[in-house]
């Protein structure tokens, strides 16, 4: 129906566009992992130095496996609010439901700062919770595990993550059949042998596609450990960060990014394969 | 479906446990936005408890703050710009990924996507060292590209939403009566569009208005908002930066609200799903 010279106009600015300032940079990226800095210039000098600092020095596996225990522990929290949510709202909600999807769909989007800002002005050592509980009169003064440690950075981010791990679980939910649900009550299943055996396994494929949100988002995140994080939680974006900062040595700091991003994206690929395996289609 | 009464009651059971969890929840998701709040009225300080005097002194600094309208209308001029693009671009991927067929289209669609789900330093970084190998400044301009690059995401899947949703007889009608490809576009398949942009562009504006941490790694002299608000977060806070973050709150949920009645309206009330796949 469409002729090829329309075919050829749209398709041809987004590809050349994605090429140039998305295909482009990810090379860079990866081409800069192989370069090193010598006298404080970046020398296209091909090896693989970079890969074998990360191999040496234990301290980068250490604060990628933190950053990894940080990621799980966020997923699974998230995964814990978001489920309960998502079933009421899919079986329980009634007319309320598109009101819920909402109130839950506006947390998704809001600023990400404006959210993670509210955790530090409550978790601080002069912050509200530590008001509160001088207040009830629990603690007498200020307690300061609250801000600055891991656990802050696993609250906050479960915060920011909840709604994105919702929503594919509550379209997976929404996508299963009805009737097989009825067929599961009208065969004598109790509601728990109907959620085990049927709902659950039926949506997994949305687990799935939250839980990797919520863990490669974390993965990355380096803005987090600087909010409510402290020198305890310093995760792997945090040395990337530092890398193209003040200790100026890019070529380090591509290495690690080109870590993270095979990482994630064989996460992605890995889900994908498992979702279309998992999927009632 | 008529459902035998026993199955419907059995579906629609209350479950008053699951209800009370799902209160927490949203506790949870709003109750720091409410401290947040409410600590923006406080004359002393962003914690303590209870919160005492209640004044609106720090909105009006926040309106005689020089530097936060400045970084404000700087980050409003990237977010507009960053709107025509990822709208314009996203539009042709869409269409493109809809009816075109070309090599490695599967790769494109991912490529597409990619910024939406990878975390925002790898796109901020390689941003950079493009930025550099170009020869560009950093500077508003390589904010704008960053986000219009990374937004192109979002305009594809909403936009890509709009056109499965779109009837496609008008545009065969058009076409089979001698009107041009170039017509039929104009003519029949933007209209046809007109919500699903004008949503699309609310949402990428208000992500873009957000955004940090792409930013972070763009940014040159001139602050976008969220960076201003960051570098002031180091330096000791007052409930000013409570008051600039409720405003932007309340500005957000509107903009989220409106593009949600929009998007239903144009392309119905189904769920979606976050990475909706073309």
């Amino acid at each position: 129906m469409y002729s090829r010279a329309y075919k050829t106009v749209i398709s041809l600015p987004p590809l050349l566009w994605v090429g140039i300032f998305l295909l482009l940079p990810y090379a860079l990226m990866f081409a800069h992992s192989f370069w090193l800095v010598r006298d404080g210039f970046i020398v296209h000098d091909w090896n693989l130095q970079n890969y074998a600092k990360l191999l040496q020095n234990p301290i980068y596996a250490q604060v990628l496996f933190r950053s990894m225990r940080i990621a799980a522990g966020v997923t699974l929290l998230s995964l814990l609010l978001g489920y309960p949510v998502a079933y009421y709202m899919s079986f329980h909600a009634g007319i309320r439901k598109d009101l819920l999807y909402q109130l839950v769909i506006v947390p998704l989007w809001v600023s990400y700062l404006v959210r993670g800002y509210a955790w530090k002005t409550i978790l601080g050592s002069e912050g509200v919770l530590n008001g509160f509980l001088q207040y009830l009169h629990i603690t007498h003064e200020p307690v300061s595990f609250f801000l600055y440690s891991p656990f802050a950075v696993v609250l906050m981010l479960t915060h920011i993550y909840t709604p994105f791990v919702f929503l594919p679980l509550y379209a997976s939910l929404e996508h299963i059949p009805r009737n097989l649900i009825e067929a599961s009550h009208d065969l004598g299943a109790s509601p728990r042998t109907t959620f085990l055996r049927v709902i659950l396994p039926l949506s997994l494929p949305g687990l799935l596609a939250g839980a990797t949100f919520a863990f490669v988002l974390t993965l990355g995140d380096f803005l987090a450990p600087q909010l409510v994080g402290g020198p305890s939680s310093i995760m792997i974006a945090n040395i990337v960060q530092s890398l193209f900062g003040t200790a100026y040595d890019w070529p380090l700091g591509a290495a690690i990014s080109v870590l993270i991003l095979v990482l994630t994206i064989s996460l992605l690929f890995l889900a994908e394969r498992l979702e279309k395996r998992w999927s009632f289609r | 479906m008529v459902l035998p009464v026993s199955a419907r009651a059995k579906a629609t059971r209350r479950s008053p446990l699951l209800g009370v969890c799902t209160l927490a929840v949203f506790a949870f998701l709003y109750l720091p936005i409410a401290v947040l709040v409410l600590y923006s009225f406080n004359k002393y300080g962003v914690g303590g408890f209870p919160p005492k005097h209640f004044t609106l002194d720090w909105y009006r600094q926040l309106f005689r703050d020089v530097s936060i309208w400045d970084s404000f209308l700087n980050s409003l001029l990237v977010a507009v710009a960053a709107v025509v693009l990822a709208l314009t671009l996203g539009l042709l991927a869409a269409l493109a990924l809809d009816r075109a067929d070309f090599p490695g289209k599967s790769i494109f669609r991912r490529l597409v996507l990619l910024p939406l789900i990878l975390p925002g330093i790898i796109t901020g970084l390689s941003l950079l060292m493009f930025a550099v190998f170009a020869g560009l400044q950093l500077s508003l301009l390589t904010v704008f590209l960053g986000h219009g690059t990374a937004l192109i995401s979002v305009a594809t899947t909403e936009l890509f939403a709009g056109l499965q949703k779109m009837d496609r007889a008008q545009e065969e009608a058009s076409l089979d009566l001698g009107a041009t490809p170039w017509q039929t576009f104009w003519r029949i398949t933007l209209p046809n569009l007109k919500l699903s942009l004008i949503a699309a562009g609310l949402l990428i504006f208000t992500l873009s208005m957000d955004e940090i941490a792409v930013t972070f790694f763009l940014i040159g002299r001139d602050n976008t908002l969220p960076l201003e608000i960051w570098a002031r977060l180091r330096r000791g806070i007052t409930p000013e930066i409570n008051a600039i973050s409720t405003l932007i709150f309340f500005v957000s949920v509107i903009l989220i609200l409106i593009w949600y009645r929009i998007r239903t309206r144009s392309i119905g009330k189904e769920v979606h799903e976050l990475l909706e796949r073309p």
